[in-house]
């Protein structure tokens, strides 16, 4: 044989030996939407997985946030989509969610890392799947810029300040350094509803069917109307869109045009990074209604799909980024609180975050201890979403002066009534 | 093209002269069969079903449901008093919107067609500079002028610079309404202009040479000559910017996002938000209001049809 001869059978052989290797692999797709660096972290650490696993391909779509909300549902009601999703709307989806259970080598594990925030993920009724975790746990708070209130020579509010303190401090602080948003809130009915349920808001009766409008409500949705009527609040974010249009006021913060942002945080990665040394800026404990302080907890969990044709590879890539060592490097690069009670309970050290960083993140680990019962009981119920989106475009409508408060709290009765009964249309 | 010349043949010889046109024409049926009719009939459907599933046979039939729910109202004069009171709120302002920019619309291209159509120095770029935004897509038109009117965007900074105060032209809902008639105008009057342009250098210039041997004042040759005979193209333009207005979604939206509360809110973007954005993915509201649109739609374009016809005649 021929040297020539030689090596062309020696390429033949490998080119076998690569489409056997290709044959033999496994693609698993993954959605994943990113509000800081976590898309760049998750990619790292999938490409670790997929050295040390040949049979499986990992593709990773790299979303926007509102492809997550919009589109995914309909995706997945049409018997499409990916295997893995990163998603925000939990209950939503959940009919939609594998159980990974049978597939798991270790269930136990998941049971006890992750067993408060499944219940968030399983369709109603069900006790018992394991549909994901917690990419992270979030906390709605506010971030103050706390330059400006050097500048302004006012002291801030402390750590049980009410809402109304916090109200006459950002004014006067806007006013005396011409900011145009002593507080902004994200236009999203998360965030509202830590106000409402510190405020009194119960949003269930006794036999556990929503009942969003009673007196503590109302005087949430009294005090950011009347913030926007007194220049409190902007119109900019609640009352310039409509529908269920999220707003937020990231930039506004970052050009220090905000004094206060009501908004959580999974912003800290982003803010550390986009605002950098130009001003000092804090996560302060949320304030106080006559009800309490809470927050409202959340976050993103990371979602096994049902009409995977591989579930078994899909379980595995579960279990390698649920597994200790990578989610606390996960969480740690991404600047997230963590979402498993193990790593929680160790605490977790942020390497690369700065001292602003660090600091806001043990505010809003701290507020975790404080969250109120009714907002971990708003955030499991599958149709939270519909109260959300009600609640901010009829708000929304007040603010902007087409109608008034009352016709609001009418209008997101009916409105969150008529979606549910639409959705138990059998 | 001797590849399908004896296949052609043969058929030809097989169905007949007449026959063969049928031939022709059946694959474009198939794709618009494909792509047009059975996504109306799934409409259709849609429309007298309920519920929040996808799939047609897992929807509940509703009958007339979603329409009596569309139509509940005490007064279709206020959209306030209606169930579904968005809807009735994105028929006025797509109404109000429609109206304001049809008329100023055709104004504009109008009288920018007929200045186009004179011997002025520069013609040709002034030409391509009115049909250069027509070429952009309506979301980059919308950011655009977003970046523009924004509290920090370039018009106020030129307000500010002259000394006069900020303007918030998206809070505001007069001003919303204004910027999306405006912006919606400048995106799309070089289509119009360029019709009305055509239609005006149709016209034979012998009658003016004759308006002019006879003294003539312009304006008057204007309008009992050049009106009756552009009213043809100026019909097709009013119905299709009338068409267009009743359809618009994507620069609105992208501008003010239908805001203030709803005032800038289009039925499209009803129809949108209600089948896409909400939790519950109500199909069956959205595919009736979808109908009902349809239905006016289909309207305005026999009306376009018919004035294209007595264009013709």
């Amino acid at each position: 044989m021929t040297m020539r001869a030689w090596v062309s059978a020696l390429a033949v052989v490998t080119g076998l030996l690569a489409v056997d290797v290709a044959q033999a692999q496994t693609t698993v797709r993954m959605s994943w939407y990113s509000d800081g660096n976590e898309g760049e972290v998750v990619a790292d650490l999938l490409k670790r997985f997929e050295a040390q696993n040949k049979d499986i391909k990992i593709v990773l779509d790299q979303v926007p946030y509102k492809a997550i909300n919009e589109n995914l549902p309909v995706q997945l009601a049409s018997g499409q989509g990916p295997d893995i999703a990163r998603v925000v709307d939990l209950g939503g989806i959940a009919r939609y969610a594998l159980d990974l259970r049978p597939y798991l080598k270790d269930a136990a594990y998941w049971d006890a890392n992750f067993g408060p925030f499944l219940e968030w993920m399983r369709p109603q009724g069900d006790t018992n799947s394991i549909p994901g975790f917690m990419t992270q746990l979030t906390v709605t708070g506010p971030f103050v810029n706390k330059t400006l209130f050097e500048q302004a020579g006012i002291a801030l509010p402390g750590a049980k300040a009410t809402w109304e303190d916090w109200a006459k401090a950002t004014k006067d602080v806007a006013a005396k350094v011409q900011a145009p948003f002593p507080i902004a809130m994200d236009r999203s009915g998360h965030r509202f509803f830590g106000l409402a349920i510190s405020e009194g808001a119960k949003l269930f009766d006794a036999k556990g069917e929503p009942a969003v409008i009673d007196d503590g409500f109302k005087r949430a949705a009294q005090l950011v109307y009347d913030w926007h009527k007194s220049g409190v609040m902007a119109k900019e974010l609640w009352g310039s869109v409509s529908g269920a249009a999220y707003r937020g006021a990231n930039d506004e913060f970052k050009n220090a045009q905000v004094v206060m942002y009501m908004s959580g945080s999974w912003q800290i990665a982003q803010f550390d990074k986009t605002v950098g040394n130009a001003f000092d800026w804090v996560a302060v404990p949320t304030p106080c209604g006559p009800a309490g302080c809470t927050a409202m907890p959340g976050g993103a969990g990371l979602v096994a799909i049902k009409t995977t044709k591989n579930p078994a590879a899909v379980a595995r890539v579960m279990e390698y980024l649920a597994s200790e060592p990578v989610l606390s490097e996960f969480y740690s690069r991404s600047l997230f609180v963590p979402g498993h009670i193990g790593i929680a309970a160790k605490g977790l050290d942020y390497k690369d975050a700065s001292p602003l960083a660090k600091a806001s993140l043990k505010v809003f680990s701290d507020q975790v201890a404080g969250l109120s019962p009714v907002a971990y009981k708003l955030q499991g119920y599958a149709n939270n979403r519909i109260i959300f989106n009600a609640v901010i475009s009829r708000v929304g409508q007040a603010i902007s002066g087409e109608t008034t408060l009352d016709e609001a709290y009418k209008r997101v009765a009916s409105d969150v009534e008529q979606q549910i009964a639409e959705r138990n249309k059998k | 093209m001797r590849l399908i010349d004896w296949p052609m043949r043969g058929l030809q010889r097989l169905l007949g002269e007449r026959r063969m046109a049928y031939v022709f024409l059946l694959p474009n049926l198939v794709f618009f069969s494909l792509f047009v009719f059975l996504p109306l009939i799934i409409n259709v459907v849609f429309s007298v079903t309920g519920g929040a599933a996808l799939f047609p046979s897992e929807r509940p039939y509703v009958g007339g449901g979603q329409y009596a729910y569309l139509f509940d109202c005490d007064s279709f004069l206020d959209p306030g008093s209606c169930r579904e009171d968005h809807f009735w709120r994105g028929v006025a302002n797509t109404l109000r919107f429609t109206t304001f920019q049809v008329v100023a619309m055709v104004l504009f291209s109008l009288v920018t067609a007929v200045v186009l159509n004179m011997r002025i120095r520069g013609r040709g770029f002034f030409r391509a500079v009115y049909f250069f935004p027509v070429l952009l897509s309506p979301v980059v038109v919308a950011l655009i002028w977003k970046w523009i009117l924004q509290r920090d965007g370039l018009l106020n900074a030129g307000l500010t610079a002259l000394g006069g105060q900020k303007i918030l032209f998206f809070i505001d809902p007069g001003w919303a309404m204004f910027w999306a008639v405006f912006v919606s105008i400048w995106a799309h009057m070089g289509f119009y202009t360029l019709i009305l342009l055509a239609g005006l250098q149709a016209i034979p210039a012998d009658l003016y040479e004759a308006a002019e041997m006879d003294a003539t004042p312009r304006w008057r040759a204007f309008w009992r000559i050049t009106l009756p005979l552009l009213w043809p193209n100026l019909v097709v333009v009013i119905v299709l910017a009338l068409i267009r207005g009743v359809q618009t979604f994507d620069e609105v939206f992208v501008l003010t996002g239908g805001g203030p509360g709803t005032a800038t809110l289009m039925v499209v973007q009803y129809i949108y938000e209600t089948a896409f954005s909400n939790q519950v993915q109500n199909f069956g509201l959205a595919a009736a209001a979808s109908v009902v649109l349809g239905i006016v739609l289909f309207g305005l374009t026999l009306a376009q049809l018919a004035a294209s016809r007595r264009r013709s005649a």
